[in-house]
């Protein structure tokens, strides 16, 4: 017998509470369609995808429908196409086209995977990929990037850093006329997953099945509330049950609408990311979550610890919820997505340094920060070093994704629309990183055991 | 299969009526209801038996709103509930 009450709190997560199911992303695994000739191998690309997805968006509304429950996005990841060109050689950005056709044809918002995987070196198609990003990302309008430069086994390869640094910088420019938003489709990995169904980052790994369907759940909004309800004295250990409680349910919506959709689809069910996934839309933020835990503005000191508490129990109580949980998992912090965070930025509460702390213990990394236009290249490197280097020691997933404002300065926004939002150009220090990221080469695996 | 229909909003005569008659006319059967005023605002929940309805769910519920304007109406497949509160 269905409870009265939960029924009606069923009913004001999705209504008031901004409870959704952020994305279905099909992840497509391209191998079989790399060829000799790179003209041939778009064209098995473009069929393999638009062959594979052509039912996704339609089943995803049918589910819509049948659940009366909001499903954002609708997304595809393949196989990152640097193993592609190894194959066929040419220009990359061919693909990148193939791809973007592709995503339109069977109705997308984005397409993630072009992609390379360089944490301990360079292979064929590797650097002629990762050269081609900018440009790819300027031409076309759905296809997202990600390379991963560094993992807790590899090491961290600071070659690849020191090229990112110029490719995140030349993403921005060839789109200044668009909101930089190149380097917003574009995020540089240490121990990237390779189930992970959110953009930018998303790719379909080399270990997953042909076809998997992946789901991400969302609901800072339904957290924030469920903690509004609680007595300000309530202790922590409290507000973490509350919150487990809480991400058991939004993941359990998530966990039917990912096996209604492989059923569906009739392809194999692969993950759910329980990720606290904010937009900028009131009440839909992590860090009023964060000041609902009794923070007077999110970035102020105790932040880390939240933070740290909230991330730990969405995770506990997904984990029950759910078959299988991958992906990123845990709670986003990106910067311009959410509404709590914009206003930290803006009136200088929230700092990149205090950014980087709390990537420390939260799911992803430095995220949609919009950083002064003027910023080197070599800047950029060390901030994806930085970070790198959190994600290799603590073993986790950390990224970056700035946003290189070119030609604007400290204190005035890019606004990209829509999911992606809009932010005030953060402050970076000025003193320059360049003769360490000129040095490239690796930096050495950590060591696994002596944790102190 | 059943659906759970939810109808919240100002009290006034007919209600019930209405939303009952907009089912039938679509052919699900109603299997229970519940209704309570909770800060002074009515508030109905209704299953309802969907297996032989003769139009789409999406459908059955805009004709639900249709049959009364003024009030707030969800009607949700039961599986959601049932697997977000239940172990």
């Amino acid at each position: 017998m269905l409870n009265f009450n939960d029924i009606l709190e069923t009913i004001t997560m999705i209504q008031d509470e901004h409870l959704d199911i952020r994305t279905i992303t099909m992840g497509i695994s391209l191998l079989d369609c790399a060829d000799s000739d790179i003209d041939r191998s778009c064209r098995k690309v473009y069929e393999k995808v638009t062959t594979r997805a052509k039912d996704l968006v339609a089943v995803g509304e049918s589910i819509e429908k049948k659940y009366g429950i909001p499903i954002v996005n609708k997304r595809i990841s393949v196989t990152p196409i640097a193993m592609l060109v190894a194959a066929s050689g040419g220009d990359p950005v061919k693909y990148a086209h193939a791809l973007d056709k592709a995503a339109k044809a069977v109705g997308v918002n984005f397409i993630g995977g072009y992609s390379a995987l360089v944490q301990k070196g360079f292979s064929a198609g590797d650097r002629e990929l990762i050269q081609s990003i900018p440009r790819a990302l300027s031409e076309t309008e759905f296809v997202c990037s990600s390379v991963n430069i560094g993992s807790t086994k590899a090491g961290i390869n600071m070659d690849a850093v020191k090229m990112m640094g110029n490719v995140v910088k030349e993403a921005a420019n060839l789109t200044r006329d668009n909101q930089c938003i190149g380097a917003a489709k574009l995020v540089v990995f240490c121990n990237a997953p390779e189930d992970n169904p959110f953009m930018a980052g998303a790719f379909h790994g080399p270990g997953e099945p042909d076809v998997v369907i992946n789901v991400g759940v969302s609901g800072p909004g339904v957290v924030r509330s469920a903690l509004a309800k609680l007595p300000d004295d309530a202790p922590l250990n409290e507000v973490a049950e509350l919150i487990k409680k809480t991400a058991f349910k939004i993941t359990r919506m998530g966990q039917l609408v990912g096996t209604e959709a492989s059923q569906l689809l009739g392809v194999p069910f692969g993950i759910i990311d329980l990720s606290l996934a904010p937009t900028p839309a009131v009440g839909d933020s992590v860090a009023h979550i964060l000041e609902e835990i009794g923070l007077e503005q999110c970035g102020t000191h105790g932040t880390t610890a939240a933070l740290a508490m909230l991330n730990d129990a969405v995770k506990k109580g997904g984990v029950m919820a759910s078959s299988s949980v991958g992906g990123l998992s845990g709670a986003f912090i990106p910067v311009t997505e959410d509404a709590g965070m914009i206003d930290a930025a803006r009136s200088g509460v929230l700092s990149v340094e205090k950014l980087e702390a709390m990537t420390a213990v939260c799911s992803v990394g430095l995220d949609m920060i919009v950083i002064p236009g003027e910023t080197e290249p070599s800047t950029i490197s060390a901030i994806i070093a930085d970070e790198a280097a959190i994600g290799m020691v603590n073993s986790k997933t950390t990224a970056v994704r700035v946003i290189p404002a070119i030609g604007l300065e400290e204190g005035e926004e890019l606004d990209f629309g829509g999911l992606l939002g809009s932010g005030p150009v953060m402050k970076l220090r000025t003193q320059s990183s360049s003769k360490m990221i000129a040095r490239g080469g690796r930096i050495p695996a950590p060591m696994q055991s002596l944790k102190n | 299969m059943k659906a759970v229909v939810t109808v919240i909003g100002k009290d006034m005569v007919g209600i019930l009526a209405k939303v009952a008659s907009a089912c039938a006319a679509k052919n699900a059967n109603v299997l229970e209801v519940t209704q309570s005023i909770l800060d002074g605002y009515f508030c109905m929940v209704m299953v309802i038996d969907i297996g032989g309805i003769t139009c789409a769910l999406d459908q059955l519920e805009a004709s639900l709103k249709a049959s009364v304007p003024d009030m707030v109406i969800h009607v949700m497949h039961e599986d959601i509930f049932n697997s977000m509160h239940r172990i």
